[in-house]
């Protein structure tokens, strides 16, 4: 569903990503981890065309620079580590937005966009937020109201930057848990995500990045090793495997 | 059963639009403010004799105007003309400001942010100073509306070379820089010229004692066509309320409409100044008090802001015109006197209300 071939971006003259070559396929959930500054985020903005980068990039076969923003909009929905939620919207009304790129530049919604949203609401249980304003969301609730607009713009590919970030844990499971089941709709998923461990428990498959080129790559219990985390991130881990799930501990001393 | 609970749910899923009532009062709201500016002045004329002398002058509407020759020409070539010009400039500025508001994601900004009032004014001082254009003249307006497009060109050029990533503060930046440079001028011009300073002050308070038909006639295609350009543009400007980045990854082109709101709102306070001169506060005054009291949607906030604008600056005018009565006092003096306290018992009342 996703290629990237040989991808690279650049600002000025530092490589933030370099030689990055990389397949998702349907329905699969592949998350981008690495240390800071490791060119994960730098990825996903080059694929939803917000950065301009060398190299291939292909979604569904097709070249994500020769289509045009609207059209790439319509085939990948892009949820940034902090989005902007304008307090003075509803969350019908934000999440109305995701129709932007299926109406013409001055059009309305009509009934098709807005069972669209109706839709996306009930999958993210947020019906009864309807109108309530974005401003008096949590932190959980928002970031549902988040995905719901991702999922209005019915797009094949969803992007998300650490979707946990400023999530408790009981919420990040419950946000993890929704992008997983939202795969069964047929939904192909690359995010990064900081929490190794819990990266280890939903991603099909890890990419591990290291200024700005893959280091590791494949099943979670081969790139989580205590030695590559060392090297890659400089880190001192315990990695304990337990009945398939594998759990990296931060350890002192 | 699963299409049965989304055709339910989907009349939970609408975007806050101008509610019935809302649009029945806005509209009351101007019509009431249009038959007072109408009717008040040295010669008196009742709400009826208005509505009447109105039809009177419809084709294939048998009503016979009640009105004396006088009153029918003190309505129709002095009041009238005035109210409209009134009307169209307020709208104008109301609905502008809302613009300038949703495209740089900045409550405070208005027409005049950009540098449109200090370049239409010094436009203005121009053509005083230098082309001996009178205060009325013909070309006044013409000289105010290229010096408010030009200073606006300006900033925008200034604002895009500021980097390569064309910004809302990137913008404000350039049109503050502007708005000083241009002042500068202003003041050296006015120092040079102390003899034809009164004329531009006058001009620079502002007001509607010259309106004509003619000036109607000048400012209103401007204003039809750009503020018609913003309605359609209202759902475009809460999609701009989620910042530029996801904004483009929703398949906007944000530069390119940014800079078609811009020009849009711009043309239409460069006419609007040129035919008033500098009249401020309505531009924030007005959208703020929509989105305290109606919705904060710009689908609402845009369209209300034209017509209740309108209204606000009907009343204004007619303040101006009876307070000191038979003199005349600044039109901007007016709106910041009496708007600023109101908008305080709005900003107060809107917050006791949550």
């Amino acid at each position: 569903m996703i290629e990237l071939c040989e991808l690279a971006v650049r600002f000025d003259r530092t490589h933030a990503v370099r030689g990055v070559s990389l397949e998702v396929a349907a329905d699969e959930w592949v998350m981008l981890i690495g240390p800071n500054g490791a060119g994960k985020t730098s990825i996903l903005r080059a694929l939803c065309g917000l950065l301009a980068f060398d190299g291939q990039a292909t979604i569904d076969g097709r070249d994500v620079r020769s289509l045009g923003r609207r059209a790439l909009a319509r085939l990948i929905a892009f949820v940034p580590q902090n989005p902007v939620a304008p307090s003075e919207l509803t969350v019908a009304e934000y999440v109305l937005l995701g129709r932007t790129p299926h109406l013409g530049y001055l059009g309305v919604e009509g009934r098709r966009d807005r069972q669209a949203v109706a839709r996306a609401l009930e999958r993210l249980d947020l019906l009864p937020f309807a109108e309530r304003g974005l401003g008096s969301l949590s932190g959980g609730e928002l970031q549902r109201a988040v995905l719901a607009r991702a999922l209005a713009q019915e797009a094949v590919v969803l992007l998300l930057d650490e979707p946990t970030t400023s999530l408790d844990l009981g919420r990040q499971q419950q946000v993890l848990e929704l992008v997983d089941s939202l795969r069964g709709d047929g939904l192909t998923v690359l995010s990064t995500m900081h929490d190794l461990t819990l990266a280890g428990q939903y991603a099909d498959r890890l990419v591990l990045l290291d200024r700005g080129t893959i280091v590791a790559e494949g099943a979670p219990r081969d790139v989580l090793s205590p030695e590559t985390l060392a090297s890659h991130y400089g880190a001192n881990v315990r990695v304990v495997h337990d009945d398939g799930d594998v759990f990296v501990l931060p350890q002192r001393g | 059963m699963a299409v049965d609970s989304i055709r339910g749910a989907e009349a939970a899923v609408r975007a806050r639009g101008v509610s019935r009532p809302w649009r029945l009062l806005a509209g009351a709201f101007l019509a009431g403010s249009l038959l007072v500016g109408l009717g008040v002045g040295p010669v008196g004329i009742g709400a009826t004799g208005i509505v009447e002398s109105a039809l009177s002058h419809l084709p294939f509407v048998h009503v016979h105007s009640p009105l004396s020759a006088l009153e029918e020409a003190v309505l129709w070539q002095i009041r009238a003309p005035r109210v409209v010009l009134a009307a169209i400039v307020g709208g104008m500025l109301a609905i502008a400001g809302s613009a300038y508001q949703g495209v740089f994601r900045n409550p405070l900004a208005d027409p005049y942010l950009l540098g449109v009032a200090a370049g239409s004014g010094l436009g203005a001082t121009l053509a005083i100073a230098y082309g001996h254009v009178g205060r009325s003249g013909q070309l006044l307006p013409l000289a105010s509306f290229v010096g408010g497009l030009t200073a606006v060109a300006a900033t925008y050029v200034l604002g895009r070379s500021a980097g390569a990533v064309r910004t809302a503060s990137s913008l404000v930046l350039a049109g503050v820089t502007v708005t000083l440079f241009l002042t500068a001028i202003q003041t050296f011009v006015q120092q040079q010229h102390t003899n034809t300073l009164r004329d531009v002050y006058a001009w620079l308070l502002g007001g509607f004692s010259t309106a004509s038909w003619k000036q109607v006639a000048v400012a209103a295609p401007y204003v039809a066509v750009s503020s018609l350009a913003i309605v359609l543009h209202r759902r475009m400007l809460d999609v701009l309320s989620v910042g530029d980045e996801e904004a483009s990854s929703l398949g906007v082109d944000v530069p390119r409409l940014r800079l078609a709101l811009v020009v849009a709102a711009t043309a239409g306070t460069a006419a609007a100044v040129s035919v008033s001169g500098l009249i401020a506060f309505v531009g924030i005054i007005v959208p703020h008090t929509i989105r305290l009291l109606v919705s904060t949607s710009y689908r609402a906030v845009v369209p209300l802001s034209f017509v209740v604008g309108a209204g606000f600056l009907v009343l204004a005018d007619v303040l101006a015109r009876t307070i000191v009565s038979p003199a005349e006092l600044p039109i901007g003096v007016v709106t910041a006197f009496f708007g600023a306290p109101f908008f305080a018992v709005v900003l107060r009342s809107a917050r006791t209300m949550r």
